[in-house]
């Protein structure tokens, strides 16, 4: 294997995880990703059973507790931070339509993927669509999250997307542009230590051939629509690793990196990705508020009680989400416009780059959220392991183990230091943002944004601990 | 980073951590026997939020209004369950500072996991050191990137206006 040294514009520090002879080895090995796949397939199959078989009560359901409690904490806590867009390499959801595109399962055996090979239309291209799909889903969270049927419902839409979307347009359409799920762990990738990037840009440039988009006999071309040249950032990176198997250069690598660096590609910034980020922090504090703060009068709202009060907290939480926290930083961006005398860029776009700085935050939030229910509630997974429909099955006799809150004393203790960790690190964004319009009066033009930040820090810690 | 950029993120972070985990002598009211009401219903406790001192002796009566609620509450040693007509009572010396969320413990519907109350155990010194540490947390990062070096790429407004 050759060692070329990785050259990219504003690169830092990086370590080639790919150049260890294992990993190297492991990642182009073709069945690794049907394999894990097959295993993630073989639990969403059960949650889809189970949610439409299964007892209704959602704690003693697989799909509640396997996809709400299990993969969730997997994937906030766990594999985004850590490990970016990984789940995306194995998710289920995509794979029967993936596998029917290529007609195969593991192996590339024909060129042509067998789809009508439309092309998406060029006004969808963003995520508009899943910034919307996410909030559509997130009105009806208190539902979604705790009843099996409606749970299963969202899963067999899903699938069914998926697979339709696959039939008629080329490649993973579904896990780019429509799945909600992929908006935000594709937003917050960008603060992972690991990316997938070309070794030296150059090499792609010069290479005509370009198999990593293309395909060629050793994988199939990129799947996420990316042309792994040009790749700058972890958002729409998939991690499958099909242009590692493709590329006949040797040129794509597996790095580990200081985490955030994606937030530094000025030039990728766009006004959509922008608002997931707000959509993400508004959801985290709503979520906080509604399912783990004390007042009956949301729990009821959002849990349809009545048909006027869902409509009002619908309303409430559209405008909180969409226009009362963008609209409050937006004056923020203004005053910081203002103050910093960086009249030369427009407010738009000011607000744009500035929104970033919200990101990591935003996912600090979303972990010290999910400390707050996925520790009290994982005990619930080994009883559904032992009878998933609740039809009182008893394997392996963990059916009666009671439910056993994992250190719920503690858990403000956890959600502090990850909510100022994550304060931390959205100032640093900031301020780099802010460096790259100029280094005069950076400190007022920082004030203003930061002190928005603060505020949503604040909130945060009044609802864990005040 | 600079030397001086590297001594305030450490400065801060030592002072972040001081403001969390240092004792401080507690101001104490007078201890209080408290007998405290809960109605519980599908999906809410009433009053959702409780307040007492550290060290009164709290009894939290749990009366449930339409099915079988518990309360399962967080850092005490607390769980009971009452039916309907039979309320439940509990008593512990509330001697840890802080919020507590209290939450319904037998399963009584779609949102049985979300039916949370909170016992708020004043003064709440954790809420507040944490409100220290946040503060000390922003002032640090702002005196720790003012004094680092320059990172940033130059300014190219062109670069912003093209892409939107």
């Amino acid at each position: 294997m050759t060692q070329p040294p990785i050259k990219q514009p504003g690169s830092n520090w990086r370590f080639e995880l790919t150049r260890l002879p294992f990993l190297y080895r492991l990642l182009r090995w073709r069945p690794l990703q049907f394999t894990l796949t097959l295993i993630t397939l073989s639990f969403f199959v059960l949650a889809l059973l189970t949610s439409f078989l299964g007892t209704p009560v959602g704690n003693r359901n697989f799909s509640i507790i396997f996809v709400w409690i299990v993969w969730w904490a997997l994937v906030i806590i766990l594999l985004v931070p850590v490990l970016g867009r990984s789940w995306c390499a194995i998710c289920p959801i995509p794979a029967p339509g993936e596998w029917l595109q290529r007609r195969s399962f593991i192996y590339p055996r024909r060129r042509k993927l067998w789809t009508l090979g439309k092309r998406w239309p060029r006004r969808l291209k963003n995520i508009w669509l899943q910034n919307f799909s996410f909030l559509a889903m997130a009105l009806f969270s208190a539902i979604i999250l705790t009843r099996p049927i409606a749970t299963g419902l969202v899963l067999l839409a899903f699938i069914l997307l998926a697979v339709g979307l696959s039939l008629v347009y080329e490649r993973r359409i579904f896990c780019r542009y429509v799945c909600p799920v992929g908006g935000f762990i594709g937003l917050y990738s960008m603060a992972a230590p690991i990316e997938l990037r070309v070794k030296d840009v150059e090499v792609c440039r010069a290479h005509s051939t370009k198999e990593c988009y293309v395909g060629s006999e050793h994988g199939f071309g990129c799947p996420w629509l990316v042309f792994p040249g040009n790749l700058q950032r972890n958002t729409y990176c998939g991690l499958c690793t099909e242009c590692l198997k493709t590329c006949t250069m040797d040129n794509v690598a597996v790095n580990l990196r200081l985490p955030g660096l994606d937030f530094f590609v000025a030039k990728q910034r766009r006004l959509d990705e922008a608002y997931k980020a707000f959509i993400m922090l508004a959801c985290a504090l709503a979520y906080s508020a509604v399912l783990l703060g004390p007042w009956g009068v949301l729990k009821d709202a959002a849990n349809f009680a009545s048909l006027e009060g869902w409509l009002i907290y619908a309303v409430v939480f559209l405008a909180f989400n969409l226009l009362i926290l963008p609209g409050l930083f937006y004056l923020t961006t203004l005053l910081s416009r203002k103050l910093g005398a960086r009249g030369e860029i427009s407010a738009r776009a000011y607000f744009i780059d500035l929104s970033y700085s919200l990101i990591p935050l935003g996912l600090a939030a979303w972990i010290a959220f999910s400390l707050g229910f996925v520790l009290v509630s994982i005990s619930y997974a080994l009883p559904v392991l032992a009878d998933p429909f609740g039809w009182g099955w008893n394997m392996f006799g963990l059916r009666d183990m009671p439910w056993t809150p994992i250190a719920p004393g503690l858990i403000p203790t956890m959600q502090v230091p990850v909510l100022l960790g994550g304060l931390a690190f959205s100032i640093y964004t900031l301020w780099r943002i802010l460096g790259e319009h100029g280094r005069e009066r950076l400190t007022r033009a920082a004030l203003p944004p930061a002190f928005f930040l603060t505020l949503a820090t604040f909130g945060f810690l009044w609802l864990y601990l005040g | 980073m600079t030397q001086r950029s590297l001594l305030f993120a450490a400065l801060s972070a030592l002072l972040a951590l001081a403001a969390l985990l240092i004792p401080l002598p507690a101001v104490r009211p007078q201890p209080q026997q408290r007998q405290i009401h809960l109605n519980a219903r599908m999906f809410a406790f009433e009053p959702g939020s409780v307040k007492v001192n550290q060290g009164d002796t709290v009894t939290l009566v749990l009366h449930s209004q339409d099915v079988t609620h518990g309360i399962y509450l967080d850092g005490y040693d607390v769980n009971i369950k009452a039916e309907p007509g039979k309320p439940a009572q509990a008593t512990f010396v509330a001697d840890r500072q802080g919020k507590f969320r209290f939450r319904c413990s037998v399963t009584c519907g779609a949102m049985h996991p979300f039916m949370i109350g909170e016992l708020v155990v004043g003064p709440n010194l954790p809420f507040w050191r944490a409100v220290a540490a946040l503060l000390i947390v922003v002032a640090g990062s702002v005196l720790t990137l003012r004094s680092a070096a320059p990172q940033a790429t130059p300014h190219d407004p062109a670069s912003h206006q093209a892409t939107r």
